[in-house]
């Protein structure tokens, strides 16, 4: 019953870019002159796999000669049940793409539903979208920032030291949204709730001691020459290749490419503030680590520009309406700068309630796509953390 | 034992006193035998219970450096509400390990999956047999000491090795495999940095080495071999090498838990499992008891006036710190990559132990040098050190720095 269109792997030809770049070469599993190759499942249970992914490494020592990634583990049906669900329905499922920024999914989301009906969004509502979006991606970079030097092998010293400061963002979400992950918190037209003054107040304080912290883990951790060893001139992307794959987001910046949609598509009220937009030079692992902590100190003068200029009024568009919300028939696709990349959803609406075609464009799930260019010829040790780089979350992934 | 009448109190003699007072009860041909096994079951216990409260201090330290307290729940039965600052963990933990079940995977070589973990321990006791905890207290003194305990050092890898293959698992066998690699790297600059102190005491006895230690009547300073420019580096080598050899972070690759789920041990569960962890705190007790008798002093106390405490105290607190310190790195580093580590191994810390050997040996040269000599002759040997180390250690780290980067416009 398989679709030959499908199944066979000739329909989709690999790029002359990715045969270029791959710079082991293949040898059979078992080869009489050089011995055994080792064949590894690493996963779906694996402490280094960021939830339940596989990777099915051959070995040649320790070296990968051959990467193949296998996902689907937690797939559960994500863009079909978009479709018989209502647009509001919606909503709460796209927390659970990438759990860890529940409130960019919902603002994506929530972008792409408002251009398919026109439905204009009020200006405090804006403000408070890139406030949450960039406490997500605060949130988001810290995370991977911990996990990826756990994946270096430290003792849980500096995702404890993370999460700590990540435990107070997650406490704001929850005290406004009710949820400390899954905030379910944008509408079409606004927000669900309006801040108070006291919880900007907290957001500003917290803000404005963060980036203390932040030369404090850098102080730690970024000048370690372990960490130098472990990371300058591994897993490097390049420019050509990271393009050509569609990556999107600090993976893409630390390739080199300074593409970032808050300035490309400059959504919502983005061109109003003032932040730069770092990028690397090498496009290896230590640059990919540079640039969520250099991303970080952009997204705290972002937020302390937002603060200050927070106007009163409404957040939800009065005009609005959640219940029978039948948009006309047409399309559209809402994108932002996630913490992982580019988030888009693409809608098709035929007029009735439901959505006809609902899809994601998930970043981890693209720039997962890179993965054995940048392992073959690397370590066990080595695709752990490139792995760990890449920044996935497989909620995101399989969908 | 040549022990000054001075120091020869009620507390130092106490532990020799037992013994013989056992031993008086058996007849002349049996007390040597007996004497043996009394001291075979003192270190057993000792140790045994030194091995469960360090892990309980490993894992409180780790709390403390990552924001949270550690365990502190477990109490005491029949007392609910006791907590005693999870002080009953190590024994709450003894009764879960010995409780669990023992899986031995279908296709494991059944006869080494059981030996490595009696073997490892066994290896790792036998280290304890030459290492003088006190004054009077060594349980063999032989001539080749410091020789024997490597050799028995060596062997736990042997195990570890055994475990990786017998295990019959991907990940164990790369853990195998790796743990050799470290093996031959570490072994080398390990016995290389103890060379200096056997040149320089004369002996491969430990306890003439610590005799050769003995504080110099009226003197300040320790007269110990860390003391000296070639006792520094060769205690800083040791003490690298002790990390590989103990398989401790930064260089815990055989386990590497990020990458390997868990090397060796893998497909160990249960008791087995708690014989290689009783194995590893055995291997740390046993580096850092020799590193404190090779370059710390072993049981002797810093200073003359402060010998009214009982040796064995000071030889506990010597080790202790550096066990402590052991646990402090693994808090605060990242693991390296088994071919940075051979790289270390091979072209920083044998060339730095070699070049180590050369000034110890100008250092017993010059011995008689005194007034400004004294100063000439540091400044020598120190440079003789430096120099290397700041030439070798760049070319180790060529290429790598902190970046600054651009943004875009």
């Amino acid at each position: 019953m398989t679709d030959p269109e499908i199944a066979s792997p000739s329909a989709f030809p690999e790029p002359s870019v990715l045969a270029t770049h791959s710079a082991a070469t293949v040898r059979p599993v078992h080869d009489e002159f050089h011995g055994d190759l080792l064949e590894v499942s690493m996963g779906p249970q694996h402490p280094s796999t960021h939830g339940v992914f596989r990777m099915v490494v051959t070995l040649d020592g320790e070296v990968i000669v051959k990467l193949k990634p296998v996902f689907g583990y937690l797939h559960r049906n994500h863009e079909k049940l978009g479709e018989n669900t209502t647009y509001l329905g919606s909503m709460p499922y796209t927390d659970r793409l990438d759990y860890l920024c529940s409130m960019t999914n919902n603002w994506a989301y929530a972008l792409a539903v408002e251009k398919l009906a026109g439905q204009p969004v009020p200006e405090r509502a804006e403000y408070v979208r890139v406030i949450l979006a960039e406490m997500t991606r605060l949130v988001n970079h810290m995370c991977l920032v911990g996990f990826l030097f756990n994946d270096l092998g430290t003792s849980f010293t500096p995702l404890l030291y993370a999460f700590r400061e990540r435990e107070k963002f997650i406490d704001l979400f929850e005290s406004l949204s009710g949820s400390r992950m899954m905030c379910n918190f944008q509408r079409f037209g606004g927000c669900r709730a309006n801040p108070s003054p006291e919880w900007l107040g907290a957001v500003s304080k917290l803000v404005d001691g963060f980036p203390k912290f932040l030369d404090e883990y850098e102080q730690l951790l970024t000048g370690n020459e372990i960490l130098l060893a472990r990371t300058q001139g591994v897993g490097c992307l390049s420019p050509e290749l990271a393009v050509q794959a569609g990556i999107t987001g600090p993976m893409l910046r630390a390739s080199g490419v300074g593409y970032d949609i808050r300035k490309a598509d400059g959504y919502g009220i983005y061109p109003r503030f003032d932040f730069r937009v770092p990028i690397g030079a090498h496009g290896d692992t230590y640059d990919r680590y540079m640039m969520r902590i250099l991303e970080m100190r952009e997204s705290v003068k972002i937020l302390q520009q937002a603060l200050r200029d927070i106007p009163a009024g409404p957040v939800m568009d009065p005009k609005s309406r959640l219940r029978n919300f039948r948009p006309k028939p047409g399309e559209a696709y809402g994108r932002i700068e996630g913490p992982k990349g580019e988030i888009g959803f693409y809608l098709i609406s035929d007029g009735s309630p439901n959505p006809l075609r609902y899809r994601v464009r998930a970043p981890s799930f693209v720039n997962l796509t890179v993965i054995e260019d940048m392992c073959l010829g690397r370590t066990v040790a080595d695709s752990v953390v490139i792995l760990g780089s890449v920044d996935i979350v497989l909620g995101e992934v399989d969908r | 034992m040549n022990a000054p009448a001075n120091t020869n109190s009620l507390l130092e003699r106490a532990p020799v006193m037992i013994r013989d007072w056992i031993i008086g009860f058996f007849p002349e041909s049996l007390r040597w035998p007996v004497g043996a096994l009394l001291a075979i079951a003192a270190m057993l216990a000792v140790f045994g219970l030194v091995f469960a409260f360090l892990t309980l201090a490993e894992r409180k330290l780790l709390g403390r450096a990552q924001n949270r307290p550690g365990p502190n729940r477990s109490g005491l039965p029949f007392f609910r509400g006791t907590k005693l600052f999870g002080l009953t963990q190590p024994f709450a933990d003894a009764v879960k390990m010995l409780t669990k079940e023992d899986i031995v995977p279908r296709a494991a070589d059944h006869l080494l999956h059981f030996l490595a973990p009696v073997l490892v321990v066994a290896f790792a006791l036998m280290t304890f047999a030459v290492i003088p905890y006190g004054r009077q207290l060594v349980a063999v003194d032989i001539d080749a000491g410091v020789l024997y305990f490597f050799a028995a050092g060596a062997a736990t890898e042997l195990a570890i090795f055994m475990a990786g293959w017998a295990s019959h698992n991907k990940y164990s066998l790369i853990g195998a495999m790796r743990a050799l690699a470290q093996l031959i790297s570490y072994e080398l600059p390990l016995l290389l940095s103890v060379v200096p102190v056997v040149m320089l005491a004369g002996t491969l006895s430990p306890t003439k080495i610590v005799e050769a230690q003995a504080n110099v009547p009226g003197g300040l300073i320790p007269h110990w071999h860390v003391f000296t420019p070639w006792g520094a580096v060769g205690f800083a080598i040791f003490m690298v090498a002790a990390l590989a050899e103990a398989n401790r972070s930064p260089f815990d690759l055989p386990e590497g838990e990020s990458e390997l789920v868990a090397g060796h041990l893998t497909e160990y569960s249960g008791f087995k499992y708690a014989l290689f962890f009783m194995a590893e705190y055995f291997g740390m007790i046993g580096l850092t008891g020799m590193g404190a008798t090779l370059f710390l002093g072993g049981w002797q106390a810093p200073c003359a006036f402060l010998e009214f405490i009982p040796s064995y105290l000071w030889f506990g607190v010597k080790m202790l710190s550096l066990i402590l310190f052991m646990m402090w790195i693994r808090a605060t580093l990242l693991r390296l990559r088994i071919d940075q580590l051979t790289r270390l191994a091979w072209k920083f810390l044998v060339p730095l132990a070699l070049i180590n050997l050369g000034t110890a040996a100008f250092w017993s040269r010059t011995d008689s040098w005194s007034g400004p000599l004294q100063f000439v002759r540091w400044a020598i040997a120190l440079a003789l050190i430096v120099v290397p180390f700041v030439v070798i250690g760049r070319r180790l780290t060529a290429g790598l720095a902190p970046r600054t980067y651009r943004y875009a416009t």
